[in-house]
């Protein structure tokens, strides 16, 4: 009975956890976005991957490498004692793709943070989150030394619906930050309603 | 081998990769059984009233690591990860077999089919405006 408890003591609060990615190009200012909110210096966890078709216990040349780390930065914002939200990195690294089919399972929405100055690097994973239907803003992160744009030529340039907000913000700056996570699942609650709405019409 | 000048500290840089294979702590399973994945965030709580892991033979330090720190807390699979310098991996295989010997059990976060409803992602927009 996996809910069986003791009589004595007060159970644990069994949070219920929610996430949200941060994606973007590299040095983009994801982990710095994570930074600003999280209440814990972002945490990073590894996993190893064993390069397929190598074999695993070869040992002739130990400085060889074998495996590759894929690294995810993530911090945790406690919202209530019973509702957690997790900001999840995802991996720069495009060859590390598969895991973000992983992250992004149950993921409440995404923010994607451009560079105006690398915009480019960011059409990757706007492909990924509008082919997967997560819904997803666009943060351009203001670097101080990047030439400022009106949202709307940032809109075009990275052909969005309608429908996609773009947020410009300073991934350093806490409320700034928070407005982007409002805005994020502010967007999923009223990309959810379409959707309900589709199934029900 | 040293020929690079580093003598041999060379043997123990990232490059060598981990000095014991991750999986070794698993031993050399990837998967647990009976066990979907389990997500990033999905919570690992202690069952109060289970046996003392340090007791149990069958287990590894690293199982009682994990008991240990969600006695303290509920903790999420990446937290377990991040804090034990664990691989995800590892700590899904190990989280497995404490939930076989139900020394915790898993709450998994809200199914990835349905989107969690309209009361939650209001709660968690008024949660963050006040942060």
């Amino acid at each position: 009975m996996i809910f069986g408890r003791s009589e004595r003591g007060k159970p644990p609060v069994e949070p219920v956890t929610l996430k949200i990615l941060v994606a973007g190009g590299f040095g983009v200012g994801k982990t710095t976005l994570v930074g600003a909110v999280s209440e814990i210096r972002p945490l990073r966890t590894e996993e190893f991957l064993t390069e397929a078709g190598r074999p695993v216990d070869d040992t002739t040349g130990v400085e060889r490498k074998h495996t590759t780390t894929v690294a995810m930065d993530f911090g945790r914002i406690t919202l209530r004692e019973d509702l957690v939200l997790y900001l999840f990195g995802t991996p720069g690294q495009e060859r590390f793709w598969f895991m973000w089919d992983e992250l992004s399972e149950g993921a409440l929405g995404a923010i994607v943070l451009a560079d105006t100055r690398r915009l480019g690097d960011c059409f990757a994973a706007v492909d990924y989150f509008e082919r997967r239907s997560i819904p997803f803003l666009i943060g351009v992160n203001c670097f101080e030394d990047a030439a400022r744009y009106p949202v709307e030529e940032v809109r075009r340039a990275l052909d969005l619906d309608v429908a996609v907000p773009v947020l410009l913000c300073d991934a350093r700056d806490r409320s700034s930050v928070k407005d982007v996570l409002v805005g994020v699942v502010q967007h999923a609650m009223d990309h959810d309603a379409d959707r309900r709405q589709t199934v029900t019409t | 081998m040293s020929t690079d000048g580093q003598g041999s500290s060379h043997w123990f840089d990232d490059e060598a990769g981990p000095v014991v294979r991750p999986y070794a702590m698993t031993r050399g399973r990837t998967t647990s059984a009976g066990q979907h994945r389990l997500d990033l965030i999905a919570v690992v709580v202690a069952e109060p009233h289970a046996d003392d892991p340090d007791a149990d033979l069958a287990l590894s330090p690293e199982h009682v690591d994990i008991v240990d720190l969600c006695r303290d807390a509920p903790q999420s699979v990446a937290e377990l990860a991040a804090g034990l310098d664990l691989p995800i991996g590892v700590v899904r295989v190990l989280v497995g077999d404490l939930v076989n010997g139900e020394f915790v059990h898993v709450n998994r976060p809200v199914p990835p089919a349905e989107l969690p409803d309209e009361g939650i992602l209001r709660d968690v927009i008024n949660g963050l405006r006040a942060l």
